[in-house]
């Protein structure tokens, strides 16, 4: 009003511009916000942040195994389910010793209890969480989507090592026993609007 | 409206000889662009959310006075649902979620930014108005829609058709704000969020730009007063942290209505993501509400000390300190999410750094009153109040820093108690030493210090009474959150709820003053508290001509960040 208009041009101008910067800066600081949606989820795979898993391939888990460590870890196998969903799901053995660095296999069973076909999803991590960069898998039902028939039951195999890198770790000395956990969710087709991101 | 606006301009610029010219109670107080005005707005704006939000509090303190849920289902019926147990329970959600967002935005954020922030800041730099008075003025409305959104909120189904309200805590938590509450009051309490979050933004912007540019001349920003220098700070930090906020709300909403899974695990998101992007707005937001109060208690202490503030430049730097430090500790409030212990250890640390900057505070005060000629007028009892009370919800807050000991106490009335001591007693002391300290100089009328002193003992022994037992209740095990309790907890949580009614009473002697000195009170003059008041807001009449600053006042070389005063209006 007539204080701003009485206010000299120089003023106003640079009044315009420390606004405009400010604006601009809380602009970017929204994109950001969006932006840590992506970044997070890089952040958790690449450092196992919250007990994330990793992703082998065939040649990295055979130099694991060229490793020749006779140490061995037990791993604990836990399966739920979500509210949403109504599947059976149980993994086939309570625990396992595995030799770290060899390739081990892990089985679960899921029955679905629904009287329709129903896709689920399954969502995973480790306990204790600084394992989740030592844990890692080179098959898995969770890298898909899962589709059972009303009734069908399915064995779903997870095939697996223990990095040697593990016996390094000194946050990781007094761990003797790694629980590997899964919980089906009802599959959701996310209306995507270009923000859908692969699991 | 627009149009009205530009009429009104062409209509006062023919009277812009006058400087104590008014426009129409209208035009005055609904499109007003004076900073002056703006800031009363939002200081009854602010006193009228607080007494909605304080109300709350008493239906929650009446409902915890003995252990069983004996008051829930008549608040139930109150907002218009049908009580049952399921919907009691839910009706407690929703008011710790009112509870918490009112004061935190419609309460404590519009009277220390928006209220005391206009009224001072261009008076204490000098300058004639905000940066952009037509902004300002849209900050505020955008604020009130966001209220009134919120209070819209308390009506519509949360729930279910006969639980109404949002029932997801002023976190807003998913998946309790998206699966957990499927109503349309959570949608509400949302865009509440994004219109108060989008009046702050404008309203920081606007003072970043009136403080870079508008000083008047000689006015470094190493002679600005420590007020100023505060809500400069407070600026950058709601510049920064905000936007998240939005971002991170709008995410929520476009996963409840749209489909999206940001936070939802069966679409490949995360919710602990919704935590970590909520308090990295969130922990900012702490130091928002406390920094302008720290800026006012600064300025008291050393008015009431006669004595320039100890360690000026050191005060202005901790703040800048706290407010840089407060964007990385923001995953103390989530120990128990399931972070790795170095995560834990780093957030522990980065936390109790803060106590570094705020003791350098805490200690300049102190070292402040040392030796000064202490004059215990009614802002300097709540200065020193503030001081005291900060102080022990500092202490409580360096043990909750422990990710290990936070693992106990998190959740638990501990941290109640805690929060409560640094904002309810912490920023709400500072609040009240600065109305009245600047009472008398936007009304023009002195309030009474007998009624002050009342006002201030009965407030300070009630919120003693209200949250000090908490800490016992909280190292109980006494979960936050939960209108019900075993009967262990009913001892102390009897005296907490009658510490409520101390303070309530102690209020209503804060508003008697208010009416007493609005229609009796003396003129205060100039300045009413002496020569230990040197900023420029003090060389002005009170209340302040309409237009102040004609002639810009200039701070001369010889004149340090403490003395402000101009040749002529010197006291004699």
């Amino acid at each position: 009003m007539n204080t701003a208009a009485s206010l000299d041009l120089d003023t106003q101008r640079k009044n315009l511009r420390t606004g405009i910067l400010a604006l601009l800066f809380a602009g970017a600081m929204v994109g950001l916000g969006f932006a840590a949606v992506p970044l997070y989820d890089l952040f958790c795979r690449v450092t196992g942040f919250g007990g994330t898993t990793q992703v082998a391939s065939e040649s990295a888990a055979a130099n694991a195994a060229a490793a020749g460590v006779s140490e061995t870890m037990s791993i604990r196998f836990d399966a739920s389910t979500s509210s949403g969903i109504g599947w059976e799901f149980r993994p086939e053995q309570a625990t396992d010793t595995v030799r770290i660095g060899q390739r081990d296999i892990a089985t679960y069973v899921a029955k679905n209890l629904e009287g329709k076909p129903v896709t689920g999803t399954a969502t995973f991590n480790v306990e204790p969480s600084q394992a989740g960069k030592y844990f890692h898998k080179i098959q898995c039902f969770c890298f898909t989507e899962q589709t059972l028939e009303a009734g069908q039951e399915v064995t779903m195999p997870v095939l697996y090592y223990v990095d040697p890198a593990i016996l390094e770790d000194e946050f990781m000395a007094d761990v003797e026993q790694i629980t590997l956990s899964y919980t089906f969710h009802r599959a959701k087709e996310p209306e995507t609007f270009g923000l859908s991101r692969d699991n | 409206m627009a149009t009205t606006a530009e009429g009104f301009d062409i209509h006062t610029e023919d009277h812009a000889h006058e400087a104590d010219h008014k426009p129409g109670f209208f035009a005055r107080w609904f499109m007003s662009t004076n900073h002056k005005d703006i800031g009363t707005l939002y200081l009854i704006f602010a006193i009228f959310a607080g007494i909605i939000g304080g109300a709350m509090s008493g239906v929650m303190r009446l409902e915890l006075a003995e252990p069983g849920i004996q008051h829930l289902g008549a608040a139930v019926e109150f907002f218009g649902g049908n009580a049952s147990e399921s919907a009691n329970l839910h009706m407690w959600n929703v008011f710790i979620t009112a509870h918490g967002l009112i004061m935190v935005f419609f309460m404590v954020m519009p009277a220390m930014i928006g209220g005391f922030g206009n009224w001072f800041v261009p008076l204490m730099i000098g300058a004639p108005d905000m940066a952009f008075p037509r902004m300002n003025n849209v900050s505020f409305w955008l604020t009130v829609a966001g209220f009134i959104s919120l209070c819209f909120s308390l009506f519509v189904p949360g729930t279910g058709p006969d639980a109404l309200g949002a029932g997801v805590g002023w976190t807003v938590y998913a998946p309790l704000s998206t699966t957990g509450n499927v109503g349309p009051a959570v949608d509400f309490a949302i865009f509440s969020l994004h219109l108060a979050g989008a009046g702050s933004i404008l309203g920081a912007t606007n003072f970043i730009t009136t403080i870079f540019n508008m000083r008047a001349p000689g006015m470094t920003l190493h002679k600005m007063p420590l007020f100023v220098w505060s809500v400069l700070v407070t600026a950058f930090l709601l510049l920064l942290a905000l936007p998240v906020l939005a971002a991170a709300i709008t995410m929520l909403l476009t996963d409840r209505n749209f489909g999206t899974t940001f936070f939802d695990p069966a679409g490949g998101g995360d919710p602990v993501l919704y935590q970590h992007l909520f308090w990295f707005f969130g922990h900012p937001e702490v130091y928002i509400m406390i920094l302008p109060g720290f800026g006012m208690i600064s300025q008291i202490v050393a008015t009431f000390s006669r004595k320039p503030v100890f360690g000026y430049l050191g005060m202005a730097y901790a703040m800048v300190a706290i407010g840089v430090v407060g964007f990385i500790v923001w995953a103390h409030h989530m120990y128990t999410v399931g972070l790795d212990v170095n995560t834990k250890m780093y957030f522990t640390a980065a936390t109790m750094v803060i106590a570094v900057p705020t003791g350098v505070k805490i200690f300049s005060w102190i070292a402040t009153m040392w030796g000064g000629s202490m004059e215990f007028k009614s802002p300097m009892v709540w200065a020193l109040g503030f001081i005291f009370l900060f102080t022990v919800g500092g202490v409580t807050g360096v043990i909750l820093a422990n990710g290990g000991i936070d693992d106990n106490l998190h959740d638990t009335y501990y941290v109640v108690a805690h929060f409560h001591y640094v904002l309810s007693m912490g920023a709400v002391f500072s609040l009240f030493a600065g109305f009245y300290y600047w009472f008398p100089k936007m009304s023009g009328k002195m309030h009474s210090e007998l009624l002050s002193h009342i006002h201030f003992w009965g407030f300070f022994i009630g919120v003693n009474i209200v949250f000090f037992p908490q800490h016992f209740l909280g190292m109980n095990g006494m979960p936050r959150r939960i209108p019900d309790y075993p009967e262990a907890f009913a001892y102390w949580n009897e005296i907490s709820s009658y510490g409520y009614v101390v303070m309530a009473a102690s209020m209503l002697v804060f508003f008697v003053n208010i009416g007493w000195s609005l229609v009796a009170g003396k003129a205060p003059g100039k300045n009413p508290w002496g020569e230990g008041a040197t900023t420029l807001e003090w060389t002005l009449t009170s209340p302040p001509p309409y237009h102040q600053f004609e002639t810009l006042p200039v701070i001369e070389d010889h004149h340090d960040y403490h003395d402000h005063s101009q040749p002529e209006a010197k006291p004699a």
